[in-house]
């Protein structure tokens, strides 16, 4: 369980714009009749994304009401996983995975460079006010790592210059490329390919 | 090393793109129609032929689980429940089957579907995988389209709809009934077996729950023969599965390999070798982090398949290998594994939700050198207090790498930590001791 806090300063109130009412009416389709509140972890993450990614407690009663469900409920979900962020966090959002298959391949140089290109501390935003960064757990790419996530993208197979490279892209407003920055295809050992070989550049 | 025209995922690094046009000269959604005929028994029966067991970690044979489902559907619908929440540090195989694979999926959850009577299927990924979230539903969109799922799907005559639900950054999600919990829009906290998801799941209804993998290797393995998969690997531990090579080795990479394989051959022909050389080798976590680790001269000769490493008292688990050299600090290395645990126990059961945080404690003062002689014991017996005292196996899970370290690297710790104990005569103080320390003695 990790910890977390709302966020001081809030909105009064929220309110679902209408592009994020269609996708969520369309989400609720998915599940059976009189089984909406299931749509409660998609419809925070559309909040969180109308809301500069993070979720204020006026929007979690608004989903309350929506889905017909106690606020508390909803409290519950929007504090118990991880991903949503219940405070603000910068436009572009970096979390460095350091658990043990990234932590032996160096992850601690990707903090290094978050420290000195981002913010002293974690979850702190960049002096232009645009990233913020944190350490997070198994992102599920240990085969590349080690490696970060900017936003929903992923960046692989970095060391401390590559990941300072894209720090200084994302600070001059540009998205870098992401995938392997190694130049590898996806997760195929780098220049010793023993299988598949004749579809290989197919 | 496995033929090629035997591995299943002949598109596992997108050599030849992952839409439907790619995914048919591959072989898929050739004659589904054709294997959907043959009818439930028969798909079940060549299932439990083929010695399947669950590529999800706990290796339960697929073909049981699915005969499990009510034979006749009641007044509650069933469902099938796909389990991508992926989330077993030293584990990334299900995101290349999601990315590059995604059609051996949907034909996989089609045929299950079928076989367990469910016209719904719900997809678990996990909410960091957004993108490869985003190529599963183009592709399920595209089976949409051409009319392979949905009404009739594939011409079979069978109704079917999938839905992706992302979770939002929950390990314990990937346990099956936490899973269930999630998709209902409750927290993750999992529930009380029995009764178990084949009778009361998803909604109270009943569900079958399938790892990826499991589900996207069945079209194949009906289409060669349950018989052509049994004939791969050894008796009870059955046909390919995808090895993930992390850690200090030269080439980290994914593959699709026999089961049963030696452990040295992984790292040496498919990874490029340990860093620094073989030895260099420290010990090996063979299946994702919750497996006990194996030292160096177990690795020698070991073999990778559930039976071979249950004999080692580790684990094949999700077949995720982190190789570690003689440059980490080992103890360190299992300390941030205790980390990661402690992060995200549910907190649901108390010997979990304190004793991840101890045993995380513990282990970091270790890596320094501050632990007192009788705490190397202490943190023994505080594994033991959370191994089968809660609801899931979450608790196993996190007690298991920690009781690995003691057992093969005990003298490492005591080496560094010599500080002689705080309480001197632990029975004149009964208060200080446990009370099942106590119990034990006057037993």
């Amino acid at each position: 369980m990790s910890l977390k806090r709302p966020a001081k300063n809030q909105p009064e109130t929220f309110e679902f714009s209408s592009p994020s009412m269609e996708e969520a009416n369309k989400i609720v389709s998915k599940y059976p009749k009189g089984k909406q509140q299931s749509a409660v972890m998609a419809l925070l993450y559309i909040a969180q994304k109308q809301n500069d990614n993070w979720i204020p407690l006026a929007a979690m009663k608004y989903i309350a009401k929506l889905l017909d469900m106690p606020y508390i409920k909803v409290y519950e979900v929007a504090t118990f996983y991880s991903m949503y962020n219940l405070s603000p966090v910068g436009k572009y959002f970096i979390q460095v995975c350091t658990t043990t298959p990234c932590m032996i391949r160096g992850a601690n140089k990707l903090v290094e460079a978050c420290k000195e290109k981002i913010s002293e501390n974690e979850n702190v935003l960049s002096n232009d006010n645009s990233c913020s960064w944190m350490e997070v757990e198994c992102l599920g790419a240990c085969v590349n790592a080690p490696m970060l996530q900017i936003n929903d993208d992923y960046y692989e197979d970095l060391d401390k210059e590559k990941t300072i490279e894209i720090f200084e892209k994302i600070l001059k407003g540009e998205t870098p490329k992401p995938g392997s920055y190694r130049g590898r295809l996806n997760t195929e050992p780098e220049n010793n390919r023993k299988t598949l070989m004749d579809v290989k550049n197919a | 090393m496995l033929k090629d025209q035997d591995r299943i995922f002949k598109n596992l690094y997108n050599d030849m793109g992952s839409d439907v046009k790619s995914a048919q000269t591959r072989g898929d959604w050739v004659n589904t129609s054709d294997l959907i005929a043959k009818g439930r028994d028969w798909i079940i029966n060549e299932v439990k032929d083929s010695q399947l067991r669950g590529r999800g970690g706990a290796g339960f044979p697929t073909g049981l689980k699915w005969s499990f489902a009510p034979k006749e559907v009641g007044s509650r619908p069933h469902y099938l429940v796909i389990n991508a929440d992926e989330s077993e540090p030293g584990t990334c195989k299900d995101r290349d089957i999601l990315r590059f694979e995604p059609h051996k999926l949907i034909e996989g959850c089609l045929i299950a579907s079928y076989a367990v009577q469910a016209h719904v299927c719900y997809i678990y990924i996990r909410g960091e995988y957004f993108i490869e979230g985003q190529k599963l539903q183009a592709a399920i969109d595209e089976a949409y389209e051409k009319n392979l799922i949905g009404k009739n799907s594939a011409g079979t005559g069978w109704d079917l709809d999938i839905f992706i639900h992302y979770g939002a950054g929950a390990y314990i999600c990937g346990e099956e009934t936490a899973l269930l919990e999630s998709i209902e829009g409750k927290k993750g906290q999992p529930r009380l077996k029995p009764p178990f998801p084949a009778l009361i799941g998803l909604y109270g209804c009943p569900t079958i729950i399938n790892n990826v993998e499991t589900i996207a290797v069945v079209p194949t393995i009906l289409r060669k023969g349950g018989k052509w998969f049994s004939s791969l690997g050894r008796e009870k531990n059955t046909g390919t599965k995808i090895f993930c090579i992390s850690g200090n080795v030269n080439n980290p990479c994914n593959v699709e390999e026999e089961m049963n394989i030696p452990l040295k051959e992984l790292i040496e022909v498919h990874a490029g070798g340990v860093i620094g050389g073989w030895e260099n080798l420290q010990a090996v976590i063979p299946g994702g982090s919750s497996m006990p680790l194996i030292p160096k001269e177990k690795c020698e000769t070991l073999t990778m398949d559930f039976d071979s490493l249950m004999a080692e008292k580790s684990g094949l688990g999700t077949a995720g290998i982190v190789v570690i050299n003689k440059d980490q600090d080992i103890i360190k290395c299992m300390a941030r594994i205790a980390r990661f645990y402690k992060h995200e126990s549910c907190g649901q059961c108390t010997p979990c939700r304190e004793g991840s945080g101890w045993m995380w404690r513990m282990l970091e003062r270790m890596a320094k050198g501050e632990a007192t002689k009788d705490e190397v014991d202490m943190l023994g017996d505080v594994t033991n207090q959370i191994a089968g005292h809660t609801i899931c196996a979450f608790g196993e899970g996190s007690s298991w790498p920690v009781q690995g370290l003691l057992r093969h690297f005990k003298k490492e710790i005591e080496e560094r930590n010599n500080l002689d104990p705080i309480v001197q005569k632990k029975n004149n103080i009964p208060y200080l001791v446990d009370q099942h320390l106590l119990d034990k003695k006057n037993a």
